[in-house]
């Protein structure tokens, strides 16, 4: 056979294509030319013949460069080598990584899935708690330059007497008076007391968040009216015989529908008229962070509705609360040294002839100061900062946590990817490039999971405004979206991305490729080193989720043990009846007569077991306190107690045993001997021992009261007064029938089987019987009560919902690594077993891996756990920080979720087959 | 224009034509379908390596067609073209638009004749 090749090869010439290609097609051509010439020999031609022919094959053969060169050349593409030739578009690259990511994770959408949910729920459980706190914390009042806000308080009130009608430090009216016309710091100063409106004319209470405010008020502020106009000097003015009134936008909407000639019309409050004059607008809520107000009316009308008992000259009623607006290049420093200075005048000014004269001297001395309020003032704030500083806390950890997940979940992928990188890699991409791929891949999940994180936040946070919301306390947040809250979502979306990208990103591109490249043969070990940082992950994981679960254990055991404590009186079954009598305007000495009637007729309702009045009830954070000391001994060693005025029954009424002595009765009247009631603490700290009955005590004078001797007729069980947290503390009863002045408002405690319903249209049927003037409001002990805990509830609400979530988390990253853990050991176990390892024997190394992994969780979780949760110790009740049982039971979860989370692995590692794994790459 | 783009893809398509026509059915290697193509044309149309591998070089090119080594039993190994999903799209254009102009010829030149 002659040889082609040569002879193509020559006619080729320079194509220059590459020898594969060029040894292809002489192969290809040279094939051909044997074919013709072996046709020819068996056609009966001569060898020299054939050859002829064969060569004739070739004729035209500069044709065939030419046309090869064209077909070869003309339909290549451009020659790419990854990572090189910088395009210098790092936009058009950075799309183009975006788009490939999102085609990558399209693919994976289980991982995907996992993936958005665990960042969705750590960062919108950030995000949700962030807005809270961000709205009562961090916001300042939605008034112009509210940065030069001061409030004047007086520095340090121990000593003052009287009727404190403000949760937060206040002013009485004439202190106020003196202050506005004697201060030079503020450019203007106005003052507010917050009350409660009844906007209803019939017997049912309808109540309105009011505010009694000064005159510039709303001009001080810089509140201009949305309709109509807002208070002047002019409209507070003593002795104002008519008032106005300013409603708030959402009351205006809500009660009016938005109608625009509201302005003029009138509106009752407490059965007063008031001319509306105008509307503010709705970006003003009021003053106070959390309390949103409905209607505003002049301080000077205290007089209007109040009548004799206004408190515009009770210099021992504490109410008002007052705020300046500083003067331009005036500090708060500067306004405090000058309210100093005003301070002894204004205080001789207005020391009452009510005051207790052993007090005098401390009013005396109270000092006045400025504040820095541009945030306004929040009870929300002061009961809540805390524990949201806490849940932020919380939260964060939870995001920790989800960050590991993440981290650990692209860990293994980037592991599953590794021969994919190394190709890239050795095919000249640069590692810059690969990791700013990878990069892509978890800003898109970050960007993603934020979003979705965001919705979240948006429902959750309603949902914690709806949950710490009751009936009569309305919470009001403005959570309208700002910068802040957008900016901190974003800035944690990316520390997110960075925290769980970067480090598997680093990770995936530090190998050689070459060793990425065998490690996808076989080998036992493979993967080891980079393998324990995954287990590192996971580790920190238990550990995080260990102190999450125990600080979930510590509040709901709280709150369990807040539910259940021991206040010494029955809360179920315990109706209150709130009834005004203002409208029968009954003079003062036929208003017992009148009360007595309400109770006994309450009382005959069927269903009713008994019935009793109190002046303070108990746990509702009302309270009257006084110093007490015994007869006969030293004034000096008074003690404060505190107490409550009530009618016979109170104590068969909240199932509070009588000790010793009797219980108050028809004989107890304004002229007979005054007698009193003491709980087992008042004997044990205030003196009478164990059977104090028959001994008597001093109570020190007040400014309604003169100081009076009391006997103590019975003893009675100890009972929580102010809160349930609280240890028992002294407290003393006296009979109603006995009060100096009887007042027109009266709650009244039902004791009752019946239900709720039947029992509420009884008692308003009664009390209706007694006079159809009356107003009726209805609560329910047990509820009022468990509002009172709702600070708790919370806590151990959401506390309980991110531990479960971080266990839940903590499982997934256990379970993920098991798994992998057994999928890349296959070989191995395959080997183990075919030595004759039984399936139990793998499936309990498998879950002594798992176990390990979290015993070294909760070995690092403890001490961690043990130094976070002292930082609850101020929101615990009953229970140390270090509680072992929560300690234990948190350990014990954390042992049940290594046994979860490996079983499914070290299951499916028993069933490996020998022969499959053996065989398996 | 469209005389010129058919002149143009007459000359070069009718040899494509050809080839795709040829390895439609089944597998076949250069020097069956030269040999095909002779026969087939009664000796009318001749193809050799010259003219023919360019054509062969450039229908793969394109992607319609698709050659591959195949080794028999006791047989040199010989590369094999077939049709692809792509070629088998693009020959029944070719054969249609062959068929139209087959036609438009025959109908001018019947016309003449009768």
């Amino acid at each position: 056979m002659p040889e082609w090749k040569t002879e193509i090869v020559a006619r080729l010439g320079a194509l220059e294509l590459s020898p594969v290609r060029e040894a292809e097609i002489v192969e290809e051509l040279s094939q051909h030319l044997d074919d013709r010439y072996e046709e020819m020999l068996a056609s009966g031609a001569t060898d020299e013949e054939a050859r002829r022919a064969a060569r004739a094959e070739l004729s035209g053969s500069q044709l065939l460069a030419e046309e090869l060169r064209r077909v070869e050349r003309r339909d290549e593409p451009p020659r790419v080598v990854l990572g090189q030739g910088r395009r210098g578009n790092m936009f058009a690259d950075f799309w183009q990584d975006l788009r490939y990511g999102a085609r990558v994770l399209g693919k994976q959408p289980g991982f995907t899935a996992v993936a958005l949910l665990t960042l969705a729920l750590g960062t919108g459980a950030n995000a949700a708690i962030f807005r809270l706190l961000d709205a009562v914390r961090l916001r300042a009042l939605p008034v112009a330059h509210a940065e030069q806000l001061a409030e004047v308080r007086i520095t340090d009130m121990k000593g003052a007497r009287g009727r404190f009608q403000s949760w937060h430090p206040a002013l009485t009216n004439p202190i106020w008076e003196q202050v506005r016309d004697r201060q030079q710091a503020f450019s203007g100063v106005f003052a507010w007391g917050a009350d409660e409106f009844n906007l209803g004319t019939g017997s049912e209470v309808r109540p309105v968040r009011g505010l009694w405010v000064s005159g510039d008020f709303f001009n001080v502020l810089g509140v201009r009216p949305q309709l109509g106009r807002v208070f002047t000097t002019a409209d507070d003015r003593r002795g104002c015989d008519a008032a106005g009134a300013v409603l708030s936008h959402q009351f205006w909407q809500r009660e009016f529908g938005g109608d625009p000639s509201i302005v003029g019309r009138k509106l009752s409050l407490d059965d007063h008229s008031f001319e509306i004059v105008g509307v503010t607008p709705e970006s003003f809520y009021g003053p106070e962070v959390g309390r949103s107000f409905d209607v505003a009316v002049p301080i000077c009308a205290d007089a209007l509705v109040n009548g004799k008992d206004n408190r515009l000259d009770a210099g021992t009623t504490w109410w008002l609360i007052v705020m300046g607006r500083l003067k331009p290049g005036w500090t708060t420093e500067q306004a405090s040294a000058q309210l100093n200075a005003i301070s002894s005048g204004v205080f001789e000014t207005t020391v009452s002839p009510k005051y207790p004269a052993e007090s005098v001297p401390q009013y005396l001395g109270f000092k006045l100061a400025a504040y820095p309020a541009a945030s306004g003032i929040s009870q929300v704030r002061e009961t809540y900062e805390k524990p949201l500083w806490m849940l932020m806390w919380i939260a964060g950890l939870v995001l920790l946590v989800a960050c590991a997940n993440l981290a650990n979940l692209l860990l293994a992928r980037a592991n599953a990817r590794e021969r994919e990188i190394a190709v890239r890699l050795a095919l000249g991409a640069s590692r810059s490039r690969i990791v700013r791929q990878l990069l892509a891949e978890s800003l898109l999940l970050a960007v993603a999971g934020s979003l979705i994180g965001v919705l979240l936040a948006g429902f959750l946070s309603e949902f914690l405004i709806k949950f710490l919301s009751t009936e009569g306390d309305r919470l009001f947040v403005d959570l309208r979206p700002d910068w802040t809250v957008l900016g901190f979502t974003a800035g944690m979306a990316i520390l997110t991305c960075v925290l769980f990208g970067l480090m598997p990103a680093l990770r995936a591109t530090r190998v050689a490729p070459l060793e990425a490249m065998k490690a996808g043969g076989r080998g036992l070990t493979a993967g080891r080193e980079r393998f324990s940082l995954r287990r590192a992950l996971v580790v920190a994981q238990v550990a995080l989720s260990l102190v999450l679960v125990v600080g979930a254990l510590l509040f709901s055991r709280s709150l369990a043990k807040l539910l259940t404590a021991d206040v010494g009186f029955k809360q179920e079954g315990v109706l209150i009846a709130q009834v005004g009598s203002v409208r029968l305007n009954l003079p003062q000495e036929s208003r017992l007569a009148f009360k007595r009637e309400l109770l006994e007729r309450i009382r005959a309702v069927p269903g009713v077991t008994s019935a009793a009045r109190a002046d303070i009830i108990p746990l509702s954070g009302n309270g009257n306190f006084n110093n007490v000391w015994m007869d006969g001994a030293d004034p000096a060693g008074k003690k404060g107690v505190a107490w409550s005025r009530i009618s016979s029954d109170y104590f068969k009424t909240l199932n509070t045993p009588l000790v010793a002595g009797r219980d108050f009765d028809e004989h107890d009247t304004p002229t007979s001997t005054k007698v009193a009631i003491v709980s087992e603490e008042f004997a044990r700290q205030i003196g009478g021992g164990a059977n104090p009955v028959g001994q008597s005590f001093w109570v020190e004078a007040s400014p309604n009261d003169p100081q009076t001797r009391y006997e103590i007729v019975g003893l009675a069980r100890n009972t929580k007064y102010d809160n349930v947290r609280e240890d028992f503390q002294p407290i003393a009863y006296f009979p109603l029938a006995q009060a100096p002045r009887l007042g027109q408002f009266d709650q009244i405690l039902v004791s009752s089987g019946a239900p709720l319903g039947q029992l509420t249209e009884g008692v308003k049927r009664a009390i209706g019987e007694a006079s159809p003037q009356t107003t009726i409001n209805f609560q329910v002990l047990r509820e009022q009560i468990q509002n009172s805990l709702m600070r708790d509830r919370l806590m151990a609400t959401l506390s309980g919902f991110f531990g479960l979530l971080a266990l839940v988390l903590a499982c997934v990253g256990l379970y993920g690594i098991m798994s992998y853990s057994v999928a890349s050991r296959t070989n191995e176990l395959g080997i183990r077993m075919a030595l004759g390892a039984q399936a139990g024997d793998v499936r309990r190394m498998i879950l002594r891996e798992s176990l390990l992994l979290v015993l070294i969780g909760v070995a690092v979780g403890l001490p961690a756990a043990f130094v976070a949760t002292r930082f609850t110790s101020a929101l615990l009740f009953g229970l140390t920080p270090n509680d072992p049982v929560s300690i234990t039971l948190a350990a014990l979860a954390m042992l049940a979720v290594a046994l979860l989370a490996g079983y499914l692995p070290a299951r499916r590692a028993s069933r490996v087959d020998p022969m499959v794994a053996l065989r398996y790459e | 224009m469209f005389a010129r783009v058919l002149d143009r893809e007459l000359k070069k398509g009718s040899a494509e034509l050809l080839i795709m026509s040829l390895v439609e059915a089944r597998p076949r290697h250069g020097y069956e379908i030269s040999k095909l193509i002779e026969s087939r044309s009664g000796g009318v149309l001749k193809f050799n390596v010259a003219s023919l591998y360019p054509l062969l070089y450039r229908l793969e090119r394109r992607g319609w067609i698709l050659g591959k080594w195949v080794e028999k039993a006791g047989q040199r190994r010989r590369r094999y073209y077939r049709l692809t999903v792509d070629g088998k799209k693009v020959l029944a254009e070719q054969r249609h638009t062959w068929r139209e102009f087959v036609e438009a010829i025959n109908r001018i030149t019947e016309q003449e004749n009768a």
